[in-house]
């Protein structure tokens, strides 16, 4: 209870961005910062409390920005019509991957590895079919209006992230509540073990992938509309596969608000590098490349498990040992 | 159905082209094989040798089969360092955590050399670049023939190694029972980082002999990184024979899926293998047990 209350408080205090902050510039970052946390949490879900680690989170990603997109340009569909498919689509993307997956009971790195292929699959496909607009890529027609998902100020856009952002993390919220949650990460500390209590751990993982691939595919559609363009590469390239997972590994696997702090952490050392060094190709990736290298090093439990450090909880033993679940 | 004055040259092609990429898998499979990680680092430290066999000939005039000399001891001691320096420090016991540092490891060494080198694609000009060999009716480019030869004599090398020295021993022990090794008094952190500088050695004979006939920028080792996961799946995580027979069998697919699908649409030939193979046969081939 304590954490839905803190979770209500954080999400109002982000919710005035809009109302102090004047400059297109700030308000913007804060969009991105919620995007990134959106990508992160949904990630969070399957490889933070699954413990299944995906390496091509952006077959999710891509699905709903090219779902959104392909209806809209190729069939005049409504994009808000497009978001709840973008959305589907992903989750049936989720579904099936993690159908041929967890049916075989692949984990580890080898669900890693096939994770990435099935990205790469969908990067070729989108590369070769013509309503992609193959390489060329696909560009959503300019048209400012609410009903089309095209706002003229960046405010819109806002609150569309607001509330997807707060969705997924209301979910989480959920996750760690529920008993579906503790199933999960029952099946992430030790999956025979689980099976042995008569958890079935297929189900439990299709559950999360599913959730996992919905919100993923909601920051694809989000990206769509708010870029107004994709190509193969930006939709189901590895930099989303990476960003989604970067953003909870620095902010803390497993943990409600781990997501929101790794992608502020990650949004303060980009802008930061882009401030001292400037905006030079490949740059902003090596120092994220670096930050993750450090933190699987020195911080393996993210920027959630240095406030636990800093803050200790007085907690009697008995709460330490479900502690995995909670921020 | 083209007939075969097509498909064989095409499948010889694909050969010599598999030998390569067993080549590259051979070290990723011995990796895998010793220390149960997932090295994915292994195309950037690739894309590192392949500049490096790069600058000793357009900077010093060192021919590429000459540098067979320099970069892949060199190579052997970056892999050494960076398995003691960091991989090894990583896993904090948990598999993930390796994936996770190999990942950045590879964003790193990408990124840094898009930024030092461009997005440039460079290849270099030797006398015999171009010169070809014609085996039962196909022509085939003279440095995909010297590669294919090469890529059998490492592995006959590497297997030797593995079969007859101390050091074979020592790392097939320890690939079989960690405590074990440690008992009997084998140095496990200086052994794991020989395997890891003996697979990354690996991909510095590949880059010697992939260059004459081949290209270098920041991104070619993408192309190869999946190539090698698949064929060390297909062939079975840690058995050398299998990356040998699995790299032959994917040149040859995709030379084929080439020919009949074009380009692009080819290369999912190989993925749907990966995707199949890891789906119903995670062992592998040859392999044993997961």
């Amino acid at each position: 209870m304590k954490q839905l209350v803190l979770l209500g408080l954080v999400f109002a205090v982000i919710g005035l961005a809009p109302f102090v902050i004047s400059s297109e510039f700030t308000l913007n970052l804060v969009i991105m910062v919620l995007y990134a946390a959106l990508l992160g949490q949904a990630w969070n879900i399957l490889g933070g409390y699954g413990g299944q680690f995906s390496f091509g989170h952006a077959a999710y990603f891509g699905t709903g920005a090219y779902t959104v997109a392909v209806l809209q340009v190729q069939l005049g569909i409504n994009p808000w019509l497009g978001l709840v498919a973008g959305g589907v689509m992903a989750m049936l993307v989720a579904a099936f991957i993690g159908f041929a997956t967890f049916r075989y009971g692949l984990r580890g790195s080898y669900f890693a590895l096939v994770t990435l292929a099935f990205a790469e699959v969908l990067r070729i496909l989108s590369n070769s079919v013509p309503f992609t607009g193959a390489g060329v890529g696909i560009l959503i027609p300019l048209d400012q209006s609410a009903a089309n998902f095209q706002f003229a100020s960046k405010q819109g856009f806002f609150w569309v992230i607001w509330v997807m952002t707060l969705a997924a993390f209301a979910t989480v919220w959920w996750i760690g509540k529920s008993r579906f949650g503790a199933q999960l990460m029952a099946v992430r500390d030790n999956e025979d073990a689980a099976r042995a209590l008569g958890v079935e751990a297929f189900k439990v993982k299709m559950g999360a992938i599913m959730l996992s691939g919905l919100f993923s595919g909601l920051a694809g559609v989000f990206y769509a509309q708010y870029f107004l363009y994709l190509d193969p590469y930006i939709a189901y390239g590895p930099a989303i596969s990476i960003e989604s997972l970067l953003v909870p590994i620095v902010g803390g696997l497993g943990t409600l608000f781990g997501p929101l702090l790794g992608a502020i952490g990650l949004h303060l050392i980009s802008e930061a590098t882009r401030e001292l060094i400037g905006d030079l190709p490949g740059i902003s990736l090596v120092i994220y490349g670096i930050v993750l290298v450090i933190m699987v090093l020195f911080m393996p439990r993210g920027l959630a498990g240095l406030v636990r450090r800093l803050w200790p909880k007085p907690a009697p033993a008995k709460a330490q040992a479900t502690e995995g679940g909670h921020a | 159905m083209p007939d075969l004055a097509i498909i064989i040259p095409s499948v010889l092609n694909g050969l010599t082209t598999g030998a390569l990429y067993a080549l590259v898998a051979l070290g990723l499979t011995l990796i895998y094989g010793v220390l149960h990680i997932i090295n994915f680092a292994h195309g950037a430290l690739l894309m590192v040798g392949l500049y490096a066999v790069y600058f000793l000939n357009a900077t010093l005039g060192i021919d590429p089969y000459v540098a067979l000399l320099i970069v892949p001891p060199l190579m052997f001691a970056l892999g050494y360092a960076l398995q003691r320096g960091i991989i090894g420090k990583a896993s904090h016991g948990r598999d993930e955590n390796i994936l996770l540092v190999t990942l950045g490891l590879s964003i790193v060494i990408e990124n840094l050399s898009l930024f030092v080198f461009k997005s440039d694609t460079r290849a270099i000009d030797t006398p015999y670049s171009f010169e070809v060999v014609e085996i039962l009716g196909a022509f085939l480019p003279l440095p995909k023939v010297i590669a294919f030869a090469g890529a059998l004599i490492t592995a006959t090398l590497l297997w030797l190694l593995m079969a007859r020295t101390d050091l074979g021993k020592a790392i097939r022990a320890l690939a079989k029972e960690r405590k074990g090794a440690k008992l009997v008094g084998i140095n496990t952190e200086h052994v794991f980082a020989m395997s890891f500088g003996l697979g990354i050695g690996c991909l510095g004979v590949a880059a010697c002999l992939l260059l004459p006939s081949y290209y270098v920028n920041p991104q070619v080792g993408h192309g190869f990184v999946l190539i090698a996961f698949t064929i060390v799946v297909l062939g079975g995580m840690g058995s050398f024979v299998g990356a040998l027979i699995g790299g032959l069998i994917i040149g040859v697919v995709e030379a084929l899926g080439g020919l009949f699908l074009g380009e692009s649409l080819g290369q999912i030939g190989i993925f749907l293998i990966f995707i199949l193979v890891l789906i119903f046969r995670p062992t592998g081939l040859l392999g044993h047990k997961v």
